[in-house]
């Protein structure tokens, strides 16, 4: 993509440095372009990266955040050593973002690709179906996990009264530690499923209907027709997708928190690291290092993502 | 790099052009009853709550919740939004979300007229970094965040608490900080895409940098601007994670994690709770019943990035 030059040079001069314009813009220019770049810059590194940067030096240390930074002491990788070894809800946790993981990726992925598809065709009411299933999205993780209690609580909920289970061989979904990280997970996946939706509406917009029609015209039906033109012309959207799900089962924290606070069952890595600086027992260091396990799980997603995002920009 | 694709594709919308087969009759009839079968089953959830909403709880009580029959009224309504003080919550709500949306696209429009106008070295790297923050899982990064909030003093006009930790600023900051990221590039994307004629024009005209951004490049964003503003106000609108931990005082959190509070007041009462929940998610529905265009417009602009 041609980046637009700001200080254009008259057109009889050829533009033959890029870097040109740098030196014809005026002192002022100078200084509020750096002010428009700087101030937020300066924001998200303080605000965002420098927490970041400090939550891998803080893993080494062990520091109940009371006390100037005279007091931290530093231990090495012996956080580390204790979250992997002596650590009861580490491995749960690891187990339940996995499953979350997992699930996002074999049921609102493809489903939502499933309605995306539909809706592109030319069918009537396309936009109300869009909108009912694009609605969740819209709505608070936190009422979401409200609304989980409401339909699987064990003698009140929904579920357990339409299948006769309210009364008599009660299904506890809510309290049993191996039945209610799936309960939550239909309800994300109820969310997730509008919002991937919505993601593939788009890119299935950029296709090129005159391939479609030409594929047709050679006597493709509908299947051939996605595998062999819709598909490959996806590719950017899919990369997208598995980005945003991959992030997504790592951030999640709000429905777990409003159930039961992330305990019983419903542990994720998310809530390990708030347990650790909320509440009495501030564990900064430790607190840090599983901050720091979490960091690079996600970054090891999102720098090749980048990198391949940007490096095609660049090409341009 | 096709990020714009509602915009750029607009044109070929705005003439219906075939687009996506039509299928055969008996194909469409088997789609619908499938799509409304979806439907119903994702407005259940929903539905219910309401449902639950509008039974007093001695009726539920008596009958069971999945039951027909007693009293129907708004009254659960009324007493949820006065016992649970909802317009307090809602207040603190606005004071977090206007701010933190209004500076958030003013910052990111501000960065992406740089990068996208300017040929500058650093301006890849400058939107990776953006980019990648607003990507990074919160939790990642809020144990040295939660420490540096309670070391920055503020003046006690500002906060209460004299610290940026449990203020009003503080939440707007951090919103601010993790959301400029997306909007940023976004922006810059779709900057790339106003001729550059236009630009050139300006500057022979004299205008400086600032005056191409504030009069020429802004007003031509307006539409992604609304498509990013309705996005963020129900990001930002919905945040729990932030408002849980960096606002100690109950009183002072915004109104979806006060939500959390409220279940602890109420208790069994899931009447009551469904009518504060439904209350709560009101601003979010209406916004999105307004404006559902720029909603799906605003994530297909960023459909290539997340």
């Amino acid at each position: 993509m041609t980046v637009v030059d700001g200080a254009a040079a008259p057109r009889t001069t050829p533009p033959k440095t890029k870097r040109r314009h740098l030196k014809q813009l005026t002192a002022r220019d100078r200084v509020s372009l750096s002010l428009m770049a700087g101030i937020p810059t300066l924001l998200t590194v303080a605000f965002v990266w420098v927490p970041a940067l400090a939550s891998i030096v803080l893993s080494f240390s062990s520091w109940t955040g009371f006390g100037d930074f005279s007091t931290i002491q530093w231990v090495g990788t012996e956080n580390y050593k204790n979250i992997f070894t002596i650590y009861p809800p580490f491995d749960p946790a690891i187990e339940h973002n996995l499953i979350w993981l997992a699930v996002f990726f074999v049921l609102p992925a493809p489903f939502g690709l499933f309605l995306a598809v539909q809706l592109d065709k030319q069918i009537r009411f396309s936009r109300i179906y869009q909108s009912v299933l694009f609605l969740p999205v819209v709505l608070s993780l936190a009422l979401i996990g409200f609304m989980t209690e409401l339909i699987f609580s064990p003698t009140q909920g929904l579920i357990n009264n339409l299948t006769g289970h309210a009364d008599h061989h009660v299904i506890d979904w809510m309290g049993n530690p191996h039945l209610n990280i799936w309960a939550v997970m239909i309800m994300a996946c109820w969310r997730q499923a509008g919002y991937v939706m919505v993601l593939f509406l788009a890119g299935l917009k950029s296709v090129d209907p005159s391939q479609k029609e030409a594929a047709a015209l050679d006597g493709a039906n509908g299947s051939q027709t996605f595998r062999h033109v819709v598909w490959p012309a996806l590719r950017p959207i899919n990369v997208v997708v598995l980005v945003i799900t991959v992030i997504e089962s790592l951030r999640a924290f709000d429905i777990v928190y409003v159930i039961n606070k992330g305990t019983n069952g419903l542990e994720l890595l998310s809530v390990l690291v708030t347990d650790n600086i909320v509440g009495e027992a501030s564990r900064i260091g430790f607190g840090s290092a599983l901050a720091t396990i979490l960091l690079v799980i996600s970054l090891a997603f999102i720098v090749p993502y980048l990198i391949s995002m940007f490096r095609k920009d660049e090409r341009e | 790099m096709t990020t714009l694709t509602t915009e750029r594709t607009g044109p070929r919308t705005a003439a219906p052009a075939p687009r996506g087969e039509r299928p055969p009759r008996a194909g469409r009839v088997a789609l619908h009853v499938f799509l409304i079968g979806t439907c119903v089953v994702w407005l259940l959830p929903l539905l219910y709550a309401f449902y639950t909403a509008l039974r007093p709880y001695a009726d539920t009580q008596r009958l069971g919740y999945v039951s027909v029959g007693g009293h129907y009224g708004f009254g659960n309504f009324t007493a949820a939004w006065d016992q649970a003080q909802l317009l307090h919550y809602f207040w603190n709500s606005v004071i977090i979300t206007v701010p933190a949306l209004v500076i958030t696209l003013w910052l990111s429009s501000m960065v992406a007229f740089v990068v996208a106008r300017f040929n500058f070295k650093v301006n890849i790297a400058l939107l990776m970094l953006f980019t990648a923050g607003n990507l990074l899982p919160q939790q990642a990064l809020i144990t040295p965040l939660f420490k540096m909030y309670q070391l920055i003093p503020l003046p006690e006009w500002l906060a209460a608490s004299g610290k940026l930790d449990d203020s009003f600023l503080g939440l707007i900051l951090i919103h601010v900080a993790f959301q400029t990221g997306f909007c940023a590039f976004v922006l810059s994307n779709y900057m790339r895409t106003i001729p550059k004629e236009l630009g050139e024009a300006a500057l022979v005209d004299g205008a400086s940098a600032w005056r191409q951004y504030w009069q020429l490049v802004l007003p031509l964003c307006r539409p992604v601007l609304a498509a990013l503003a309705t996005l963020e106000f129900t990001w930002i609108y919905n945040d729990f994670f932030w408002a849980t931990v960096l606002m100690q005082t109950g009183s002072n959190r915004p109104i979806t994690a006060a939500l959390n509070n409220l279940q602890g007041q109420f208790f069994v009462n899931n009447n009551l709770i469904s009518a504060a929940a439904l209350i709560v998610a009101v601003p979010t529905l209406v916004v999105f019943f307004a404006l559902q265009k720029q909603f799906v417009s605003g994530l297909t602009l960023g459909a290539n990035k997340g």
